[in-house]
């Protein structure tokens, strides 16, 4: 039975752990627990489908975190560089040293993986030496990754254990204990249930944070964003609501992608060896090499960082010598130099099976503009910015680490990605300062918590959780976007266009408009200072006084409300970040105008942040940075 | 880039409360119109063109159209996806046509036994996976 629009059946589950989200770090998760506790009481739910949810539902043609020989000491310095300085290497190093585990698993259950002539046949964990698209990344047959990796959780974990289509709005604190974890709320996109979990221990791993700014595409290409739609900041809007401290959610990731398809370039600058050139055939990258050294020492890193790399970029187009160009037909026509015609078809058809594993839409573009890449260039572009803690971005929830590393006291005070709220663990985008997991470094750190998590349940045996709140209540405020829906639909004569309630869609352009305009994105070239953030945050403080006015007409719009509502609190994090941190840390990325250097005497820290559940007043602060591992600054090798 | 429906040839997965498209898409977008049976996209500018519905459509009726906002119409890219292989269809603007064929999975679909020859738990207070047994970590 399930109850009416407006008025949802209730559902109460109570488990041991409860797995939020689908992806890499939850399929990781559910697969350890289950081993240690064959006998726990393990729900997980996901939004969508497992199969084909989260980050790598299209699939992916490379692991990018792969160490193989290489020592996790190696990893955690490429990360750190990548990163402007500033990453948790207890975190990295432990993301490194349990990684290949996961990858060897992969490789176990049935994902292709390319290797190098004579050890075709060889897997990974007996020698086989894997087809490097650079130190880190391997090449791999990816369309199926997520199936694969979701089969294992399923069979794992056992299908009566997930619940789909299930969107979790709220995490609930316990009425007790100010600090403790408890259970979480949210809805059946599908049928009219709400589901009320109570939960000894909750990994919170439900993805990045993607168009809280208006994208390049405003149209039907809305949808097309380098990373997935469907991650709204979820996972660090609901943290951020029960009090756990963030980290470093100043930081985003600004991909330079194919042109409006945001196909992957990683492949094309590393296996391909193709050149980004400005409009007039220039590397700006080694053209603006002297810009670069404002950034010392990390212009200096094995491989320049990112946002490095964008600025000069950026510098170019700002200039007017774009359009800048991934010069494909020259890469394509020097490796065919010492090649057969039928390795040289081989090589096509790689190169187009980078977008069809991962990237479909940048396919489409290509088709529709009759693009190939042994003859015609393709446009770069620098995207819309995106939060993340998985990819090359290290915003996140600030977590204890392993405690059997050379860290400080303070990053290691209980159970491993734990987070300061009692009970709640993360893992994958949701972990902050130690971003380059990717795919298999998400599964393996959603390993590394759900051990911990069972660690956790044992020791808290006892526990019974006590909701704090009345649910009723809310399940109200849960709803309230229905109720706008129907008091008011019947007022006008167009429900789209109503004073007593705003669209979802309508609400999400204006979060994307104030975000771009006074928060660094595109239309300012990623600029802002004091004042615009100032005035950002004031619209912005209207913009989340106005969501309790969103409408929702059915389950697909509610969920669409608290997406938004999700992005609306991420972004205030990023915005409030931002405010507090007075350099420029990540040229490229985004510049603070008013403070355009690099600070390594002041800011060479994090800034965590914290709500106070108590009044919902945020406070940013900076919390010393230690390198663990000695890093090293002297220059990229010469080709 | 958003995904379409041919009418023709879809039969809504026969009168079943959710239909292929329905049951994968990533991002809740497609929908049975109970009145007609048929699926279609509820919000085509929220489509991530990831083609899950395409392939998983035992009718192949969806098909994704390049977003008209951006990209020169008439290309076309389709999927026919086995449970070991995929085959790609691109079809330029210009009518040139390619074809690519990749594997999917080395393994049979359904055949994985997660913990099949796996170790059993060792210690839980160490920092090993239990795959991990009886390895050193090394640490910093």
């Amino acid at each position: 039975m399930s109850g009416t629009f407006g008025n949802p059946e209730i559902v109460d589950v109570t488990a041991d752990i409860l797995i939020i989200g689908g992806g890499m770090a939850a399929c990781g998760a559910a697969y350890e627990a289950r081993r240690w506790a064959p006998d726990a009481k393990i729900t997980l739910v996901d939004k969508a489908a497992l199969d084909r949810s989260g980050a790598v539902a299209m699939g992916l043609s490379a692991i990018n975190t792969y160490l193989g020989e290489q020592k996790p000491e190696d990893y955690v310095r490429m990360v750190s560089a990548d990163l402007m300085g500033i990453t948790r290497d207890d975190l990295v190093y432990d993301v490194g040293r349990h990684v290949d585990d996961s990858v060897h698993l992969f490789e176990e259950w049935g994902l292709p993986i390319w290797k190098d002539k004579g050890s075709e046949d060889v897997a990974l964990k007996d020698g086989g030496k894997p087809v490097r698209s650079g130190r880190w990344q391997i090449m791999i047959n990816g369309e199926g990754y997520k199936t694969i990796v979701a089969e294992a959780a399923k069979k794992a974990l056992g299908i009566d254990n997930i619940i789909e289509r299930c969107f979790i709005v709220k995490l609930l604190l316990d009425e007790k204990d100010p600090n403790r974890i408890a259970g979480a709320v949210g809805f059946s996109v599908r049928e009219h249930k709400l589901f009320v979990f109570k939960a000894n221990a909750i990994l919170l791993v439900a993805g990045g944070a993607v168009n809280c700014f208006r994208p390049r595409s405003v149209g039907e290409g809305n949808g097309r964003t380098w990373y997935p739609v469907w991650n709204a900041g979820s996972t660090y809007a609901m943290a951020a609501e029960v009090g756990a401290e963030l980290t470093m959610m100043e930081n985003r990731f600004v991909p330079a992608r194919f042109k409006d398809g945001y196909g992957p370039v990683g492949a094309w600058f590393l296996l391909f060896k193709s050149q980004a050139l400005n409009g007039f055939g220039e590397n700006y990258v080694t053209k603006n090499a002297h810009m670069l050294a404002d950034f010392a020492p990390y212009d200096k890193a094995a491989v320049v960082p990112t946002c490095l790399r964008n600025h000069a970029m950026l510098h170019e187009m700002k200039e007017g010598r774009g359009p800048i160009m991934m010069d494909t037909p020259t890469a394509m026509k020097k490796l065919a130099e010492t090649m057969t015609p039928k390795e040289i078809k081989h090589l096509e058809a790689e190169a187009w099976e980078d977008f069809l594993d991962m990237c479909i839409g940048q396919a489409g573009v290509w088709a529709g503009m009759n693009i190939r890449p042994e003859v015609t260039a393709s446009e770069l572009m620098p995207t819309e910015p995106y939060l993340l803690g998985s990819h090359s971005g290290c915003c996140g929830i600030w977590v204890s680490g392993p405690e059997d590393l050379n860290s400080p006291a303070n990053w290691k005070w209980g159970y491993n990605r734990m987070t300061t709220v009692k009970g709640l663990f993360t893992a994958g985008d949701g972990v902050g300062a130690s971003g380059h997991k990717f795919s298999s470094g998400s599964h393996a750190e959603g390993r590394i918590a759900g051990k911990n998590m069972v660690r956790f349940v044992r020791d808290n045996k006892g526990y019974a959780p006590a909701l704090k709140g009345d649910i009723k209540a809310i399940a109200e405020e849960i709803y309230v976007p229905v109720r706008n829906y129907m008091e008011h639909k019947d007022k006008t004569t167009a429900e789209d266009v109503n004073p007593n309630y705003i669209l979802p869609r309508m609400l999400q352009m204006r979060l994307q408009k104030l975000m771009d305009e006074y928060v660094a994105g595109v239309s300012t070239y990623y600029n802002t200072n004091a004042r615009l953030l100032a005035q950002g945050l004031h619209l912005l403080t209207m913009l989340k006084e106005d969501s309790k006015l969103m409408r929702a007409k059915d389950l697909h719009e509610l969920m669409r409300a608290w997406e938004n509502y999700h992005r609306i609190i991420t972004a205030e994090a990023h915005l409030r970040h931002i405010q507090f941190r007075e350099e420029t840390r990540y040229p490229g990325f985004f510049y603070r105008a008013d403070f355009p250097n690099l600070d390594e005497a002041n800011w060479k820290c994090f800034v965590n942040s914290k709500i106070d559940v108590a009044t919902g007043e945020w406070k940013c602060f900076k919390v010393p940075h230690k390198d663990l591992v000695e890093k090293h600054y002297t220059g990229q090798a010469k080709h | 880039m958003p995904t379409f429906v041919h009418t023709d040839k879809c039969d809504g997965c026969k009168g079943g409360q959710v239909t292929a498209c329905m049951y994968i898409c990533p991002n809740n977008l497609m929908k049975l119109d109970t009145e007609r049976m048929k699926a279609f996209n509820q919000e085509p500018d929220q489509c991530w063109e990831c083609q899950c519905c395409v392939k998983a459509c035992p009718q192949q009726a969806i098909e994704v159209r390049a977003y008209q906002d951006v990209v020169p119409m008439g290309g076309q890219v389709i999927p026919m996806r086995t449970d070991t292989t995929i085959m790609w269809t691109i079809k330029f603007r210009d009518g040139e046509v390619k074809r690519f064929k990749f594997p999917v999975r080395t393994t049979p679909v359904g055949s994985i036994d997660p913990y099949a020859g796996k170790p059993g738990v060792g210690d839980l207070d160490s920092n090993l996976l239990f795959t991990e047994a009886g390895k050193t970590l090394p640490t910093i």
